[in-house]
């Protein structure tokens, strides 16, 4: 035990020392956070549109302003031909073309149903499905009775019209919400199994660890005074995205903080395992970077955190058994956003256990101080 | 302290020690020589428990380099061809970790740590990084770390490569000085001179030892005015080129 003390008062020496990577330690949440909420805006402001409206009622002329009060839409211009419309959508001047047809007060006097039809500009799908959804509300707020007709454009396509079925629609900020718990495992991950394999690779490399190896410091002392600095960085590193997710962009934490932090810690084992595992089958930092980058790719991109893992093909869904990350970041989302308890997530705790206890004894194993 | 009997070393197809066999008597100074690439540096690892022995015995201060490699451990200093202290710690820092490690108290790190600074007239850099020294004041830290548990046994491999002759006097004076408190020294080096200045000197040609004795006997062997002379004749039939 004592060794161990020793072996981590110079790993936290080194650590606060190393100029380069110290910032970037305690900046990586902050910057993380805040560029996702820059870059996840899904807010659309004064979209340009053109109107087609037949009818020319006191109903349609209602309905054009109630488009324009929310500030979401601008009217740009007006015709009377649904061509003029799809023209100036090529030309990137609205990308709504709003069709308002000739009975549309009378069937709303008559209590029957009325349509409108809304030409988007689906060349960039996600707009096209925000606008689509914000004009759908704007709709129903106005009569329940209005069925919108929309119709997805994509301009650059020659077939002309294809219609996007987009099944959500999303006022700006649950996109965050459902992105955070994602972006801080990302985050711990990154500590846990670069810096802690990089650190022994790079001993390796500048020659310090065989100064160690011809100590009687014994392997399991050396594994722990490896890995205790970064589980406590990372675990740090995550109370404080999680205090920024809660106070800087309001993301709901319903959950216990208690039960996220012990499974945080249990799966920080498992990447931080990992890292260990792929330091001692490479000789070099560039070697070691290059293969958990490789993993990390793969794990984050099959975990559910872009795209959702039930739209994966069967096989890669089956796949996800062995990605601690998909495991995690669901963990994550429940326990944050719907305040699942042990009872949720204990499957996939224990899935996290099994695997820390598989791959932490094998890389302790795999480590040698000597060279056979 | 020290037996090797037949001790070889294979890489693939490559032998870089071939079975060799020698003893080291306790409170020796062991010359170990060869021309780079002879072998001297991977059979130092395998006595100091670096590397796993292909064949042949050894064993190290009474414990079996196959079986009790951190028996061995404990009763060994190490000081390596290429400087390893780290040089983000300080002096003091280096010098209080391997004090932890060898599981030194903390009182008696702290008087180590006094006396070895004292010794090497390193009182104004004790709280400096070690990466800002020059290579000399890192050699001579290198080595004092090493003997910082009190062994009996210190491996020294090229500790005077690349310092300057005034330090390599200080060098073999600290050498002299351990070797006459009872520690057995075993090290190597390029320099003929310094050859002399051991007990005994064994000069490895080809991953064999081919001359062994005491330098006064090597160069009555070969009838040589110095060990220089035994060295290049010996190493001149060597196939192993730099």
């Amino acid at each position: 035990m004592r060794t161990i003390r020793f072996l981590l008062q110079k790993e936290f020496l080194q650590i606060f020392r190393n100029k380069g990577m110290l910032p970037i330690i305690f900046l990586m949440p902050v910057v993380q956070l805040v560029l996702l909420s820059f870059a996840a805006t899904y807010e659309i402001r004064e979209v340009n549109f053109h109107l087609i409206d037949f009818d020319q009622s006191e109903a349609s002329q209602q309905l054009v302003q109630k488009f324009q009060a929310t500030g979401y839409f601008n009217l740009q211009s007006s015709s009377f031909n649904v061509d003029d419309g799809i023209e100036k959508m090529r030309s990137n001047d609205v990308r709504l073309a709003l069709v308002i047809p000739q009975d549309f007060e009378q069937r709303l006097k008559l209590g029957q149903f009325a349509s409108v039809q809304l030409n988007i500009d689906a060349v960039d799908g996600t707009t096209a499905g925000l606008i689509q959804g914000y004009g759908r509300s704007i709709i129903q707020d106005f009569s329940s009775r209005i069925r919108p007709n929309v119709e997805n454009i994509k301009l650059t396509n020659q077939q002309g019209i294809e219609v996007i079925p987009a099944s959500w629609y999303n006022p700006n900020l649950d996109y965050i919400q459902y992105m955070v718990p994602g972006i801080l495992v990302v985050l711990i991950s990154m500590i846990g199994m670069f810096l802690s394999g990089m650190n022994i690779v790079r001993e390796r490399e500048i020659g310090t660890i065989e100064q160690l190896n011809v100590t009687p410091i014994k392997r399991y002392q050396f594994i722990i005074g490896k890995l205790l600095p970064f589980w406590i960085i990372a675990l740090f590193e995550l109370g404080i995205g999680l205090l920024i997710a809660y106070y800087g962009f309001g993301v709901p934490f319903v959950g216990s903080a208690w039960l996220l932090f012990g499974i945080a810690g249990i799966f920080l084992l498992v990447v931080q395992g990992l890292g260990l595992f792929i330091s001692t089958i490479t000789d070099t930092q560039q070697q070691a970077m290059f293969i958990a980058w490789f993993l990390m790719v793969v794990f984050i991109l099959m975990g559910g955190l872009f795209t959702p893992i039930q739209s994966m093909p069967v096989w890669a869904q089956e796949l996800t058994i062995f990605n601690p990350i998909a495991h995690f970041i669901e963990i994550m989302r429940s326990v944050m956003l719907k305040g699942a308890g042990w009872f949720e997530v204990q499957h996939l705790v224990g899935l996290l256990t099994v695997m820390a206890v598989l791959i932490l004894p094998a890389s302790i194993f795999r480590y040698r101080k000597s060279t056979s | 302290m020290i037996k090797a009997e037949k001790l070889t070393r294979k890489f693939g197809d490559f032998t870089a020690v071939d079975h060799i066999s020698f003893e080291v008597g306790a409170g020796e100074i062991f010359g170990f020589l060869g021309a780079n690439g002879a072998g001297k540096t991977t059979a130092m690892r395998m006595l100091t428990g670096l590397l796993v022995p292909t064949e042949g015995e050894a064993t190290v201060a009474g414990y079996d380099v196959y079986e009790q490699p951190e028996q061995i451990k404990k009763r060994i200093g190490y000081m390596s061809q290429k400087f390893s202290l780290y040089e983000d710690l300080t002096v003091r820092e280096n010098i209080r970790l391997y004090g932890g490690i060898y599981d030194l108290g903390d009182q008696q790190i702290k008087q180590k740590s006094d006396e070895l600074v004292n010794m090497l007239g390193m009182k104004e850099l004790q709280n400096k990084m070690i990466g800002s020294l020059p290579l000399g004041w890192k050699q001579k830290l290198a080595f004092s770390v090493a003997l910082l548990h009190e062994p009996d046994i210190v491996f020294l491999d090229e500790p005077t490569g690349g310092v300057d002759p005034i330090t390599r006097r200080q060098f073999w004076e600290q050498i002299y000085k351990v070797a006459e408190e009872g520690t057995t020294v075993f090290v190597t080096t390029h320099y003929m001179d310094e050859a002399e200045y051991c007990d005994r000197v064994s000069i490895m040609v080809d991953g064999n030892i081919d001359a062994l004795d005491t330098p006064a006997g090597l160069k009555e062997q070969f009838d040589a005015d110095d060990i220089e002379e035994v060295f290049i004749r010996l190493a001149r039939g060597a196939e192993r080129g730099e």
